[in-house]
């Protein structure tokens, strides 16, 4: 029987905050360039593309995230190709950010007024001209705080892919909570590792969008 | 003699991967699909429905309730209430919900505190969606027009009456939208449930798929239930919140 002191749990937990931070890396990058281009299908793709992103948002939102990663892991496997969790969980959360990004985005792009659009295209700027040079620098500017406030959701469903055997904080935790007898330690701690990587960004988030909000009046 | 026929079939350069490219197209094809086989067990999935509609409807009352306490608790009330509910609200919120169920069903225990599966799934969701809703409803709250305060004043309504009756409903009529939205996130959240084995859907379509190794088709349907699940959950609270939660009176405080 080995012993754990607190410092082995507490060492073993952080260093599988690596991976944690490592599969929101992914999935948040992979996520927002995923979700540009769904944004731009969305705004410049004519009614059929427009229909079709809408769907695909409505199908990530509309079920669980454990169900996706469920998918994504048995699904590849029942092609006949041995995935990973690593990369059934990457694949699964990109998709499920790009989602949430591209929805995020698109009613930032909304908040931009109709008359800069008019006056883009007055100028003879193209479609992409129009989105580049005029609109997205000032929908940007509106959509930093909800994308913060993003990377915490993202965080957190990171979570999830333990159940498919991802050996993050939580897949961790779970396996010292079984060797340790002390579950009731080793998941407060758990927690307090994913409360030190959301916080600062909740508490980023807010005070830009208290920022934003002051600047707009 | 023998040797040259080999010799003369120029040898087809290959990538590397190719086969195995190919392999894997073969067996794309090969693939059958059989919904049938899932859905025969309707009897678990139907279940799992109920289960997952029934955590989700107690946990909405209850975290409506705990939302709305600390709300108050956050705008009204004394500073170490305040503290307290703004405490809550921020440790619920920054961590992932199954770290909050595998602390209530596994770390409470050790503290002496027993539940069974059921029971511990319905705290985890009262628990998170209380501190969401916290949020959702300060945010009705603050926008309460200060009018409205000196108005009921002048009536004669006392603290609680007065935030019952004139500050409240036009707060909630004006969030509603958001807080449909995360009951719904809860309910589709609740699937997590399934992992300390409450009987809910995505534990139903996990049981089905042990037992007839169709993963795919058991997680597609369970998708789709879930997808229509949420639709027409959405569909049912906007159609309650306007006629039970906040009737008349929230129509002519929200203008």
């Amino acid at each position: 029987m080995v012993e754990f002191s607190l410092w082995d749990i507490a060492r073993n937990l952080l260093l599988s905050v690596r991976w944690t931070v490592a599969l929101s890396l992914v999935a948040f990058i992979g996520g927002g360039v995923v979700g540009l281009l769904l944004l731009y299908a969305r705004l410049g793709g004519g009614r059929v593309a427009g229909k079709l992103v809408g769907g695909y948002v409505q199908v990530f939102q509309g079920t669980p995230l454990l169900i996706q990663l469920f998918l994504a892991f048995f699904g590849i496997a029942a092609l006949g190709v041995n995935v990973s969790p690593w990369i059934a969980a990457s694949v699964c959360l990109t998709l499920y950010s790009s989602a949430y990004l591209a929805e995020i985005w698109r009613g930032c792009v909304d908040a931009v007024p109709k008359g800069q659009w008019e006056a883009a295209k007055s100028l003879g700027l193209s479609f992409a001209q129009q989105l580049r040079l005029i609109v997205l620098p000032q929908a940007a500017r509106i959509a930093i705080a909800p994308t913060v406030g993003f990377m915490v959701q993202v965080i957190k469903g990171t979570a999830l892919a333990s159940i498919i055997g991802f050996v993050e904080i939580t897949k961790t935790g779970g396996m010292i909570a079984n060797a340790t007898f002390q579950p009731f330690l080793v998941y407060s701690f758990v927690a307090a590792f994913y409360f030190a990587l959301c916080f600062p960004l909740s508490w980023w988030s807010k005070r830009l969008e208290l920022k934003m909000s002051a600047s707009g009046r | 003699m023998l040797a040259l026929p080999e010799r003369r079939r120029p040898k087809r350069r290959r990538h590397p991967r190719a086969a195995g490219i190919q392999k894997i197209g073969h067996r794309i094809m090969k693939i059958e699909l059989d919904f049938l086989a899932v859905l025969a067990q309707w009897p678990l999935l139907a279940k799992g429905v109920v289960w997952t509609l029934a955590l989700t409807v107690l946990s909405a009352v209850l975290g409506g309730v705990v939302g709305v306490a600390c709300a108050w608790m956050r705008a009204y009330g004394a500073k170490p209430l305040a503290w307290i509910a703004a405490t809550y609200v921020e440790l619920i919120r920054n961590t992932p919900f199954i770290v909050q169920l595998f602390f209530i069903f596994f770390g409470l225990p050790a503290a002496g505190v027993k539940l069974t599966p059921e029971i511990a799934s319905i705290i985890a969701m009262v628990v998170n969606l209380g501190a969401y809703a916290a949020e959702i409803v300060r945010a009705g709250l603050d926008a309460t027009p200060r009018g409205q305060f000196d108005a009921a004043k002048a009536l004669g309504l006392g603290r609680m009456q007065m935030f019952r009756l004139v500050v409240l409903p036009p707060a909630l009529a004006k969030v509603w939208p958001a807080m449909v939205s995360q009951i719904i996130i809860v309910m589709l959240g609740s699937a997590v449930c399934g992992q300390i084995s409450t009987e809910e859907l995505s534990y139903a379509a996990n049981l089905i798929q042990s037992r007839n190794f169709r993963a795919f088709e058991s997680f597609i349907i369970a998708g789709a239930i879930y997808l229509l699940l949420a639709i027409a959950v959405r569909k049912l609270l906007d159609w309650v919140g306007p006629r039970f939660l906040f009737g008349a009176s929230a129509k002519a405080g929200a203008r």
